[in-house]
């Protein structure tokens, strides 16, 4: 890259530009969620720069999707016992604009609320027509769409009679490695929520109503399953021209 | 701490929050996907295997991690539409690995070329690297350097940035079949984290 002789460079490589959004998120140190205590970093994090590996990220595409990827309710011999519901929204950016062909992963618990893994010790019983694995990519509008069936919720041991309430685990990668967002969609009115340290470890009311979706009449299919919406949002990116780079530098 | 430019205008929308990918991710045909620790095959010229350990602040293996990079191809390229530099690579870039009883990952891949900045500096050949576990309510990040790339290390501002005692905590180190990267979530040598 060629500078000039302040040493500034002259021909501009120019990145898109991620704002940031710590206020959303929860702390890495809840102690409410007690295995965040041995998991969350002591020291400060270091700010990373946004460049080119930053700004970047896999697009992965529909090669990593099967046929019956988004639909939970037909990947096997016979139908998962549970409520049918539809799941659907759009994924976006805090700017509003619509993150299009982009890989949605999801994984649950069945309606009893256990989940087809090894390691949980939940005496609820399997479903032997339910794998509780989905994936979708979203569209040129940034929707998505998946068919599954609700999730029961089910104990673990972070607290005395702890229940973590009904929820969908959700992957998302974005354009850029700055995007990437693992979340969880959880039901309106959830009685759970008051003692889930996990749902409470975001602190701020509005960024928690966030992660619930809402009841969506008109994507229900009628005599069939019922429907909830849910948006995610992912940081935004303006390509932004660093004109006050004076005042950036470091010194 | 190095600047990073910052967006001009306030989002419109709140994000979502982000949540632990708790314990079961990797239920079958879940997150970890067969050819997720293999950036590139065998055969490819100069593939070596990036070897590590997850390890917790009692200094535990964390079985249940889930581990992703993302980097550029050996000529730094990347195979997508923000590299103003143009697409010139069909490289994958991605690897994600589970962590097995032992917290143990590895990927299979190249090393990446060094990285033009906006602001006119070199980066170190790098790999960006998350990490994703129970007991983590938001992914951490960091950057995996090469031990032998002294001088593209010692201009690179983000390792300039890490105070010299910690930057050895971003080092592979040689062995066998590559390299290794231990990453050390609390302790003494606590790894570097990013936020971005
Ligand atoms: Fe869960």
């Amino acid at each position: 890259m060629a500078t000039d002789t302040n040493g500034k460079h002259t021909d501009d490589l120019v990145l898109p530009t991620y704002a940031r959004d710590d206020t959303s998120h929860p702390a890495l140190h809840t102690p409410e969620y007690r295995s965040t205590a041995l998991r969350n970093p002591q020291r400060p994090l270091h700010l990373l720069p946004q460049n080119l590996t930053e700004v970047t990220g896999p697009l992965l595409g529909h090669e990593r999707v099967g046929e019956h990827d988004h639909d939970l309710t037909v990947q096997h011999e016979g139908e998962p016992l549970g409520e049918r519901i539809v799941v659907s929204g759009r994924v976006l950016d805090s700017d509003g604009r619509p993150v299009p062909d982009t890989l949605v992963e999801v994984w649950q618990a069945n309606a009893a609320g256990r989940y087809r893994h090894s390691g949980d010790r939940h005496p609820a019983p399997l479903d032997p027509n339910f794998s509780g694995v989905g994936r979708c990519m979203t569209d040129e509008q940034g929707r998505y769409r998946f068919v599954t069936i609700k999730p029961g919720a089910y104990p673990w041991r972070n607290h005395d009679n702890a229940w973590r309430p009904a929820h969908i685990h959700f992957s998302l990668f974005g354009r850029a490695f700055t995007q990437r967002l693992i979340t969880q969609m959880y039901f309106p009115g959830d009685p759970l929520f008051f003692q889930d340290p996990i749902f409470q470890s975001v602190r701020d009311p509005k960024a928690r109503e966030r992660m619930i979706c809402r009841f969506d009449l008109d994507s229900t299919i009628p005599e069939w399953a019922l429907a909830y919406h849910f948006d995610i949002v992912l940081r935004g990116s303006r390509a932004t021209p660093f004109e006050n780079e004076d005042d950036d530098d470091d010194d | 701490m190095t600047n990073s430019p910052r967006a001009r205008s306030q989002p419109t929308l709140g994000t979502t929050p982000s949540q632990t990918v708790g314990p079961f991710f990797a239920l079958p045909e879940g997150l970890p996907w067969p050819d997720g620790p293999e950036l590139v095959t065998e055969d490819t010229p100069h593939a070596f295997v990036l070897r590590g350990q997850l390890v917790d602040g009692a200094g535990d293996p964390v079985p249940d991690g889930l581990i992703e990079i993302w980097q550029a191809d050996e000529r730094g390229r990347f195979a997508h539409p923000d590299d103003p530099r143009g697409t010139t690579t069909s490289f994958r870039g991605f690897g994600r690995c589970a962590t097995d009883q032992q917290g143990r990952f590895w990927f299979r891949t190249v090393r990446p070329g060094g990285l033009p900045t906006p602001r006119g500096e070199w980066e170190a050949p790098h790999i960006d690297v998350t990490v994703l576990a129970r007991g983590m309510l938001n992914r951490l990040v960091t950057r995996i350097y090469f031990p032998d790339e002294t001088r593209a290390n010692a201009a690179d501002p983000v390792l300039e940035a890490v105070e010299e005692r910690r930057r050895k905590t971003l080092l592979a180190e040689h062995d066998d079949t590559g390299f290794r990267f231990d990453i050390r979530l609390q302790g003494d040598d606590e790894t570097v984290f990013f936020v971005l």
